[in-house]
């Protein structure tokens, strides 16, 4: 995706996302509702079309590489007809991508629908639905595949079957992109994490590098006349940022920080925090913001 | 998994006989579709066409039973043939479009296979029809049971384009709900239920220009040779025209929302 754009009306949904995906990775699409994340797979898989900017999928139009089964999706939306049987849905799937009986049987197996592929769509937990459109999703045996919001509305064990299901399909080295917005998910499942709020990329990094965002604390305190060269020089810190009279001095052990400026510095009013992913991922946002 | 290169897109954008077979299935699975386009049409030729000295009267080369048995033919493969068009609105409804965009189906073969559907129902509902009349005292001569039930047939995809275009406008799951009692009046204005030249001058008038006179006109024209076949030709292909064009102009504004 190199510089997508997409507007409604007034409301900028997709504000210049460029991105590039290697094969073979898992991304996470990770973004508070509302952020584009939607906008923006529509738009990957040809379901809208940018206002601006340029999408391609290993070198095709994205509604091409849809109809040539090069990348296929789990929709939040895509609806199923509850008159079909589980078995039925697939084997639709399979007629229109030319795939025979042999493909219907291994989708429905990875999917874990095995056991209830005579029963009728309309009778199908919402769990057992959206395995259902995994299914289908693997069917023309994608080198992208595509989950939006795959888990929303699942319960717990639910939601554990599907993601196993996922990871032992990732395994195989296909692409995997995900949007949600849960941060457990992103953490648990993804190799890459592309952080999405108001329709721009605000951070893009390796789990790992996320999680290092997140680790340690945050000392805040009210000291008038701080500089973030002087603050930088205390010890153990790694990040910090003067506001006004209130500064924030981040740290993996922030008790060495604390005690120095409470002791050797007018420093008052002072606060430690923890950040979580949560947290980080509320700060990326915020920065981007101010 | 698949190399890229060797990926291909499917003939006729998607439109083959095995889907065919599995929408067909899926129809007639439907308990509602199979009363309202098999067995009521049937039903109500039973009910109206054979009673009383209906068998005896003699209408064209056949008797009246035969006349009532050729309109209700034509009912059934209409409301057939409107059935399956009008399953676009209930697949928009539930999403199903949407999910299809994802699939090497093109928009032109969704249409054809929905259309194609409407014509199998419609030529089944026909056969039903016909079967039950031939048992229950239709007479009509050997040639007239084959061109009526053809002509009631084939004509009736201009209820294919009403059931298409109708679905693309009615954002409703039920929206033959809306469409079946709108077809038993449009049966009545077009003198299926009642010959037209039971209606008084102005109705008679008017009935011409409904879209069920038409096809009604030429379907019995075989067995009564009588009315004319200008006029209902006319009729038959002004609505085909409006309801394929409305359904092309409802479609094409449904595909450019992709």
């Amino acid at each position: 995706m190199d510089g997508v754009v997409k507007r409604f009306g007034a409301v900028t949904a997709v504000d210049g996302v460029s991105l590039t995906i290697r094969p073979g990775e898992v991304v996470a699409l990770l973004g508070p509702n509302g952020a584009g994340k939607t906008t923006t797979i529509d738009m990957l898989l040809g379901l809208s079309r940018p206002d601006g900017g340029r999408v391609s999928i290993y070198g095709r139009a994205p509604q091409e590489a849809v109809a040539l089964g090069l990348v296929s999706a789990v929709m939040q939306t895509g609806g199923l007809l509850k008159d079909y049987t589980v078995e039925e849905t697939v084997r639709l799937t399979a007629v229109l991508f030319g795939r025979g009986r042999a493909q219907v049987d291994a989708a429905l197996e990875r999917a874990g629908l095995t056991e209830i592929r005579k029963r009728l769509v309309g009778k199908c937990s919402g769990g057992q639905q959206q395995r259902l459109r995994f299914a289908m999703a693997l069917l023309p045996d994608p080198e992208l595949l595509i989950l939006d919001e795959p888990t929303t509305g699942m319960d717990v064990s639910g939601r554990h079957d599907f993601w196993s299901a996922i990871r032992q399909d990732a395994r195989g080295g296909r692409t995997v992109i995900f949007a949600t917005h849960y941060l457990d998910e992103a953490d648990a499942y993804a190799d890459r994490i592309v952080f999405v709020r108001r329709g721009r990329v605000v951070a893009d990094g390796t789990a790992a590098e996320v999680k290092a965002l997140a680790a340690g604390r945050t000392v805040r305190a009210t000291l008038p006349g701080a500089t973030v060269e002087e603050l930088l020089a205390l010890p153990g810190a790694e990040n910090a940022e003067v506001r006004g009279d209130q500064i924030y001095v981040h740290a993996r052990d922030t008790d060495p920080v604390a005690r120095h400026l409470l002791t050797r510095t007018a420093a008052r009013d002072l606060e430690i925090t923890s950040r979580n992913l949560e947290e980080a991922f509320l700060t990326l946002t915020a920065e981007e913001q101010s | 998994m698949t190399a890229v290169a060797e990926r291909k897109l499917p003939a006729l954008g998607g439109f083959s006989p095995q889907l065919l077979a599995l929408e067909l299935r899926r129809m007639v699975r439907n308990r509602r579709t199979v009363i309202f386009t098999l067995i009521l049409p049937a039903v109500f030729f039973l009910l109206f066409g054979t009673g009383g000295d209906l068998k005896t009267q003699r209408a064209g080369e056949g008797n009246v039973t035969g006349y009532i048995l050729v309109s209700m033919a034509v009912y059934g493969a209409m409301l057939a043939a409107t059935s399956g068009g009008a399953m676009v609105s209930l697949e928009r409804a539930a999403g199903w479009s949407r999910q299809l965009r994802l699939t090497p189906l093109r928009p032109m073969a969704y249409i054809a296979t929905k259309l194609t559907l409407a014509m199998v129902v419609g030529a089944i509902s026909v056969l039903v029809a016909m079967t039950v009349g031939a048992f229950a005292g239709a007479e009509l001569p050997a040639h007239a049971w084959i061109e009526c039930g053809l002509l009631a047939w084939v004509c009736s995809l201009v209820f294919g384009a009403f059931g298409l275009f109708m679905g693309y406008l009615l954002p409703s799951e039920n929206v033959m709900q809306i469409l079946g009692p709108a077809l038993a009046v449009l049966s009545f204005a077009g003198g299926l239920f009642a010959p037209v030249d039971t209606f008084g001058h102005t109705f008679a008038t008017i009935a011409k220009f409904t879209p069920v006179y038409g096809v009604g006109e030429i379907a019995r024209y075989p067995l009564v040779h009588d009315g004319n076949l200008w006029i209902a030709a006319l009729n038959v292909l002004a609505w085909t025209a409006v309801f394929a064009g409305g359904a092309v102009w409802r479609f094409r504004r449904d595909t450019a929302r992709v």
